[in-house]
């Protein structure tokens, strides 16, 4: 946990050390996973805290973007008489790309502020301090814990969006645009490639990173007082969120390189 | 023992700390006085490395410490207790919780052997019964006495108090100078004790310190330090008893 003080750096130096800092801090958070105390208690009170927090807005967002794809494609591919295809079209999109990438902003924004607001009051109120003078390790119990919980629920979420999604696509499918149940369960069933699960699984846990990572650095780099929390608290957000779509699009892109080519 | 030497902490340009020398012997209890800001509780962050000096030598039972990884240092820290100026006391766990933290992180005490402990330190401090509150539930004088609770549930061997009686009433205050005196008699700690509370200082201490400029600019014991003709010292110390 040593600190690099940032005196009077220009905007790149801070740039290059909270990039140093937040490199460490995933390896360190990482390495952690493996060595005792395991905290199981905490993993599974934050992993509640996450579910308990994200659920409602997952659903809400999810249920809703899957009901708009439906109509937006359904319409528009209604003119080549290719609505059939909306199954595929809402199935595809959800699970490979809006489902895991929306769950994350969702989460981003409320998990991960949380995290870096509860972090970065503990700090300045010299809470993480006291945690250190009590020969506990705050990365470990603090931040690897967070990461975990994350970790798991980041993807469990991401598969409740998916449905959910399809799901209002569905609804919009059959009593909006009158295509048969069974027909539209078959395509979609039919649709989903093994390649898509997996792509789309691979999205959370790089995303759960990010989000617990950012927010934990944040809120442990807060400085400033109860005006820093709220800077480092909308800072995780921003910054989590710009970090979600650049790995989407590098992942897209690996994806590709992996299954297209290959 | 705990040795400082040449230590130096600066802040961007405001250097608070710039050479103090200072030694605590095994057992003994040392009041470091100084005006607010001067570095005070830096000080006692730099000894248990929450931050590190800029320059200078720290050892601690024969042990270099100021090179210590956070890993290197756990032992070091499992032995001290430091009570915060702040109180630092964990706000999303109750009372019962806080302190015991130490027993439940490092130790395989059982939930009973803990309940009796926590109970135990709760009554030196005269807090019986308040295991089941949150920390935003207490008084500023009560968030002290907890953390100082807190401070001593591992029995450590060196206790950093950071003003332990400002914001207490004087009975309150009088119990937690007895109990400081209590444990370094009874068990044989080795004490730093921060305070602006000269009633304290000289019930409690054994040697006295005063930074001042950056420096350690007395050190001797309680009555060198009544007897000493510096202006500012003299000055301290009439302001001090105006009040009492
Ligand atoms: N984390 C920090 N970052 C920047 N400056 C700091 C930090 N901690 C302390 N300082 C500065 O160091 C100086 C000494 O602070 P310190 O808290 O040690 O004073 P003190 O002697 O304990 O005072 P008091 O008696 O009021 O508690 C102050 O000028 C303070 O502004
Ligand atoms: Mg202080």
């Amino acid at each position: 946990m040593r600190k690099i003080e940032v005196r009077h750096g220009g905007i790149l130096e801070k740039g290059a050390i909270h990039t140093y800092e937040l490199f460490r801090l995933t390896i360190d958070s990482v390495r952690y996973m493996f060595t005792r105390p395991s905290y199981f208690d905490t993993i599974l009170e934050q992993m509640y805290q996450i579910g308990v927090r994200s659920l409602s807005i997952v659903l809400l967002t999810c249920f809703f973007t899957g009901m708009v794809l439906a109509l937006q494609t359904g319409y528009q591919i209604a003119r080549f008489g290719a609505k059939v295809y909306i199954g595929v079209v809402v199935a595809l999109s959800m699970v490979r790309e809006l489902g895991p990438v929306l769950t994350a902003l969702v989460v981003a924004g409320r998990v991960g502020a949380g995290i870096a607001a509860e972090l970065g009051s503990m700090q300045v109120t010299e809470q993480i301090d006291a945690m250190r003078a009590m020969a506990t390790n705050p990365v470990k119990k603090l931040v690897t814990t967070r990461l975990i919980a994350l970790l798991i629920m980041l993807p469990i979420l991401t598969i409740i969006g998916d449905i959910v999604g399809i799901v209002g696509g569905m609804l919009i499918s059959l009593y909006s645009l009158g295509l048969d149940f069974s027909f539209y369960k078959s395509t979609t069933i039919q649709a989903l490639a093994l390649q898509d699960i997996f792509t789309g699984l691979a999205k959370p846990v790089v995303f759960a990173f990010i989000i617990a990572l950012v927010g934990c650095h944040l809120g442990l780099s807060t400085t400033g007082g109860t005006e820093g929390v709220g800077k480092s608290t909308t800072m995780s957000v921003v910054t989590s969120s710009i970090l979600i779509f650049l790995f989407d699009f590098l992942l897209v892109k690996i994806f590709f390189l992996m299954f297209e080519t290959g | 023992m705990i040795h400082l030497k040449n230590i130096h902490k600066s802040f961007g340009n405001a250097e608070v700390l710039t050479g103090v020398d200072m030694q605590i012997d095994e057992g003994q209890t040392m009041v470091i006085l100084g005006k607010s800001g001067s570095g005070k509780s830096v000080l006692l962050k730099l000894i248990l490395r929450l931050m590190s000096a800029d320059a200078g030598t720290i050892i601690i039972d024969d042990e270099d410490t100021t090179t210590f990884t956070e890993e290197q240092m756990v032992p070091v820290r499992k032995k001290m207790g430091m009570l915060f100026q702040s109180a630092a006391l964990f706000d999303s766990i109750n009372v019962q919780e806080n302190v015991a933290y130490m027993l439940r992180e490092h130790t395989g005490m059982s939930n009973r052997e803990i309940e009796d402990r926590v109970e135990e330190v709760l009554s030196f401090v005269q807090l019986s019964g308040v295991q089941e509150k949150m920390p935003s539930d207490l008084s500023g004088g009560m968030k002290k006495r907890v953390a100082l609770a807190r401070a001593l549930a591992f029995k450590p061997r060196y206790l950093l108090y950071d003003e332990p009686t400002t914001g207490l009433d004087p009975l309150t205050a009088k119990t937690i100078n007895e109990l400081i005196r209590n444990t370094q008699e009874a068990h044989d700690v080795t004490s730093i004790v921060v305070t602006h509370d000269l009633i304290s200082a000289f019930y409690v201490g054994d040697r006295f310190a005063l930074i001042r400029d950056g420096v350690v600019s007395f050190s001797g014991t309680p009555d060198e330090f009544k007897a000493s003709t510096d202006p500012f010292i003299v000055e301290y110390l009439a302001c001090g008893r105006e009040y009492n």
